[in-house]
């Protein structure tokens, strides 16, 4: 390592440490620095003009090995062996495919047993480890954060830039402390915490920093749960958010098929164990709040800001002081159709979606399965369950958990983004209600004149089971 | 895109679009993102705001007014851009014919997108933003000069406000060079970096369908 703890006084935070160590070139008469990428992850959607830009320059990827590629936000998670039925995302997949075999990156595409979405594909390959540089042009590279790497999403330029340089130009960010200690009540997951984050800070309340999220109730949640809270950092306005790795992250990344092995595993965790914040190191902002006051989250807005405890009434855009808050409330209300003061549990609801970058993955539909095992999907819900990858659907088909899943009325799809983003037809109809555990709850979001109450699994099963936004509480 | 025309200041009347948090899946729809290619997004902007659901242009959206048509300056709420990466939303907005963004704060990944594509991305102070947006409602025609090289905005009522923008970011508009050039000049720095930083993965290691 080019800088460590024994030349470096300034106690310094995970971020910092990061930083330091893939500095290519210190920025210089207002120059950004130039920092060194360990992993580009590249998907179909916001790759292919960057790669016209290398062919428009006669640019080569320098580093097809830290990259690599897979498909999944505009493919169906429908029958697989099928064309795909929509010409322009056919077309947009099979740019990928040319594009991955002119420059030599690997690709997982449609029929690969590794296929799924970016952000899950990278942990369960073990690509994502402690201490690295991670981006993908995607906002939601900052799951990979869970693992103590500083992840992050890039613009197309920005992939074009990775692709040629296997590095970028970045300005230094800003660190913001997210504690969260105390144990969580049965029932409320690691989805209620970033939720409760969010609806303290606001959407662009972590603009301009990176959230690290430290304290007991982080330790506790698995990797997974990390990987959830992570995630959804873009929600607030941060562009990456991390967990210092630990024995937990260790022993999930062990014997996955890119982890070290042999003494090269050892040493890593050796290096991997200097990563966490020195003592004394000093963050730009601070909160801290405690996981046993919380209690199951949903959104009732339309900015994942817009959140609260699910059993509290919908707000009155009268009672705030700030014009420009009551309009957006208002606004919201309007196009969620909700009225000031009614009680957001027992809404009636139309879909119910479990998948997404978010919580798709094993200990996800595990939760899930759990809950909805025994029972039946109310008449007027239609559930689809979308495992986040190949790996995901075919270990929880090994398990028993689709059957379940089917068992109860539930589709159980093909590994995608699916209805997060609706632009494989998997969408809502106008005016519809959907539970999802996915990210966004803007307009539109899955599917036009569409409308998202963001919560965990555990609610979204609750939901669909009673056909009304429930409290999973009641059926533990 | 390796260089551009070089960009100094626009001079134009603003469209107003006085709401907070404005997300880029507003500004363009994912179901837009199939396309393989940046050009063409123009129609698409703000598309579900702008069209009814039969198609037709929403006769109350401000974006269809016919004066409208042609003005290179946005005057918009707190927090615009926030949501996805997609740099579909500034390609979308310079094809409209916008130029400048003019917000009390900008999501981060958007206003890195807008600066790679010269679009200028002005941040002001919150209060400053409402005497914008009432200077704007007591004269609809009234031009902005959002002047890069100076860094400073002339309003129509003879003021100016200064604005901070990334420095280097600035040069490279105001030169219309590109980043990607700049970062190829220092290739014997990343081949320095990458003597001593072995890759920590490789991803040819294990094969794809292993």
């Amino acid at each position: 390592m080019k800088h460590d703890d024994s030349t470096s006084a300034r106690p310094r935070t995970i971020v910092e440490k990061i930083w330091d160590d893939h500095v290519v070139a210190l920025g210089t008469d207002g120059a950004p620095d130039v920092l060194g990428i360990d992993l580009h992850l590249v998907h179909e959607v916001t790759s292919p003009q960057a790669f016209d830009g290398l062919r428009e320059r006669g640019l080569r990827v320098r580093r097809p090995g830290q990259t690599v590629a897979t498909v999944d936000h505009s493919i169906p998670t429908t029958d697989r062996s099928l064309p795909i039925a929509d010409e322009i995302a056919a077309r947009q997949v099979s740019r990928l495919e040319e594009n991955c075999r002119e420059f030599g990156i690997p690709l997982h595409g449609i029929g690969s047993p590794h296929q799924g979405i970016v952000h899950v594909i990278g942990p369960e390959l073990g690509l994502t480890q402690p201490g690295m540089t991670i981006v993908c042009g995607d906002s939601h590279t900052a799951t990979h954060g869970a693992f103590g790497a500083l992840a992050f999403g890039i613009g197309t330029t920005e992939v074009e830039h990775v692709l040629a340089t296997q590095s970028l130009l970045q300005r230094r960010p800003k660190t913001f402390e997210v504690r969260v200690d105390g144990s969580l009540h049965p029932g409320v997951t690691a989805k209620d915490i970033i939720l409760s984050l969010l609806s303290r800070i606001g959407i662009g309340g972590g603009t301009g920093h990176v959230f690290e999220y430290r304290g007991s109730a982080i330790r506790a949640v698995g990797m997974e749960g990390r990987m959830t809270i992570c995630n959804m950092s873009i929600e607030g306005g941060a562009r990456a958010g991390l967990v210092a790795p630990d024995d937990v992250t260790f022993e999930y990344l062990r014997a996955r098929p890119h982890a070290p092995q042999g003494a090269g595993w050892e040493a890593a965790v050796d290096r991997w164990r200097r990563l966490p914040t020195d003592d004394g190191a000093q963050y730009d902002r601070s909160i801290c709040f405690d996981a046993g006051e919380l209690t199951p989250m949903v959104t009732y807005g339309t900015n994942p800001g817009m959140g609260f405890p699910i059993t509290e009434r919908i707000p009155d855009p009268s009672h705030l002081a700030d014009a420009n808050q009551r309009d957006s409330l208002r606004a919201a209300l309007e196009y969620m159709a909700l009225t000031p003061g009614e009680p957001i549990l027992g809404k009636a609801i139309d879909v119910v979606f479990v998948g997404s970058c978010t919580n798709s993955r094993i200990s996800d539909l595990r939760e899930a399965a759990r809950m909805i095992r025994g029972r039946r999907v109310a008449a007027s819900v239609r559930m689809m369950v979308v495992p986040g990858s190949t790996e995901v659907k075919r270990q929880a088909e090994e398990e028993g958990l689709a059957s379940i899943f089917r068992e109860a009325g539930a589709e159980w799809r093909e590994a995608g983004c699916s209805m997060c983003i609706a632009m494989n037809g998997d969408q809502l109809s106008p005016g519809q209600y959907s539970v999802s555990t996915s990210n966004r709850n803007f307009e539109g979001r899955q599917g036009k004149g569409g409308r998202t109450f963001l919560a965990s699994p555990l609610t979204a099963v609750a939901s669909a089971v009673t056909g009304r936004l429930s409290d999973p509480r009641a059926l533990l | 895109m390796s260089a551009r025309e070089p960009f100094s200041s626009v001079t134009s009347s603003v469209v107003p679009l006085p709401r907070n948090d404005i997300d880029t899946d507003q500004i363009i729809p994912a179901r837009f993102l199939k396309t393989v290619n940046r050009a063409g997004l123009g129609d698409q902007l703000f598309h579900d705001w702008r069209y009814l659901p039969d198609g037709t242009p929403n006769p109350d959206f401000i974006l269809n007014r016919p004066e409208m048509a042609g003005r290179a300056v946005l005057l918009a709420g707190d927090n615009f851009g926030c949501g996805s990466s997609r740099e579909h939303a500034p390609w979308a907005l310079m094809a409209w014919g916008i130029r400048a963004v003019i917000s009390s704060s900008f999501a981060d990944i958007f206003r890195n997108n807008a600066l790679k594509n010269g679009l200028l991305p002005i941040a002001v102070a919150p209060d400053v933003l409402e005497r914008l947006f009432a200077l704007v409602e007591a004269d609809p025609a009234a031009p902005f000069t959002v002047d890069l090289e100076a860094q400073e905005m002339r309003l129509p009522d003879g003021s100016a406000i200064d604005f901070e923008v990334d420095s280097f970011a600035r040069r490279m508009i105001l030169d219309g060079t590109d980043e990607l050039g700049y970062l190829l000049k220092l290739e014997p720095r990343i081949a320095a970096y990458e003597a001593s930083h072995p890759a920590r993965v490789s991803t040819l290691s294990v094969s794809p369908e292993a």
